[in-house]
């Protein structure tokens, strides 16, 4: 019986793929939104990239939700992963791999804060950022070369960049709009590293507060697994 | 634009059977980070860049660091780590 359910819900599958594949054309999304959008985005945020201009813009409650999910899930990995185990760790590494982090850990830091700070002109921003600033982090400790960041630091920077996302929120709040409303949207021009108002503010508080949250996942899971760090 | 993307569905499509068939963990785990790569690539040639940037930073790299910790806590980061019930250091 468990095989008939497989090859029932292969066929349901296949049968989605085919009627999405045959119906849909390949790269024309059917939505029509997109362009009520796209026409309010660079006016009405001063964000040059318009897909930031949506999710701190005019979604900005989402982020916030967004940042909460993230939080409630690192908060329960660190309570499942939180009993030290005793266990030995790799081989030592060798020459290359030593050599190699030590070049790329601040190319990825250098990239991780570029994305960040740049994430209302060019694709990325504050989660994508954020993952890398995370990552870099933790080459050195995959590694073997050196210890990861410290816990009470990224829970300050954490608990900071969540009370500066708030913050920026009610102060929009305070002036008369809505909450995470973007602010002082005509300072600055379009395309400049300092325009869009408040928007860059939110997306460094998002990229450090993703960045602290997954440092500190990780940080766990390196604990737990015996390690250095 | 057909062949390029019938070739990165090939690479995607033989790294996921790669992620199956490998006995080296790391191997594997490398290969599974090849989908989100070549999936990134996808994306790109979809105009969608900030989702091929989440997810070349998400899938390729921080799921194989969150793989890599877990084979660690469990023993089988060895350059020799094979598969449960096949190898001798499981």
């Amino acid at each position: 019986m468990p095989r008939f359910a497989t090859v029932l819900f292969l066929a349901g599958f296949a049968f989605l793929l085919f009627s999405l594949t045959l119906t849909l054309g390949f790269g024309e999304p059917p939505m029509r939104a997109g362009q009520g959008v796209l026409d309010q985005a660079v006016a009405g945020t001063g964000a040059a990239n318009a897909v930031s201009a949506v999710l701190l813009g005019f979604r900005g409650l989402d982020t916030l939700g967004e940042l909460s999910i993230l939080f409630a899930a690192a908060t329960a990995g660190g309570l499942v992963l939180g009993h030290r185990r005793p266990g030995g760790d790799g081989p030592p590494a060798g020459a290359i791999l030593q050599a190699g982090t030590r070049l790329l850990f601040p190319l990825m830091l250098v990239v991780g804060f570029y994305i960040v700070l740049h994430g209302h002109l060019t694709p990325g921003g504050g989660f994508q950022g954020g993952v890398i600033l995370a990552a870099a982090f933790f080459l050195p400790v995959l590694a073997g070369t050196g210890a990861g960041p410290d816990h009470a630091l990224l829970r300050v920077v954490e608990g900071l960049a969540g009370t500066v996302f708030i913050l920026i929120g009610l102060a929009a709040l305070w002036t008369g709009g809505v909450f995470l409303e973007p602010l002082l949207v005509d300072r600055g021009a379009l395309h400049e590293l300092f325009s869009a108002g408040t928007l860059p503010l939110l997306y460094l508080a998002v990229g450090l507060k993703v960045g602290a949250e997954l440092a500190g996942l990780l940080a766990h899971m390196a604990r737990a697994g015996g390690g250095e760090a | 634009m057909f062949w390029l993307l019938l070739g990165i569905v090939i690479l995607m499509l033989t790294s996921a059977v790669l992620v199956l068939v490998l006995d080296n963990l790391l191997a594997a785990l490398a290969a599974s980070s090849v989908v989100s790569l070549a999936l990134a690539l996808v994306f790109v040639i979809l105009r969608a860049p900030d989702v091929a940037m989440t997810e070349a930073a998400v899938g390729a790299g921080l799921s194989a660091l969150i793989l890599v910790l877990a084979l660690r806590r469990l023993g089988l980061v060895g350059v020799g780590g094979r598969r449960v019930g096949e190898g001798d250091d499981a």
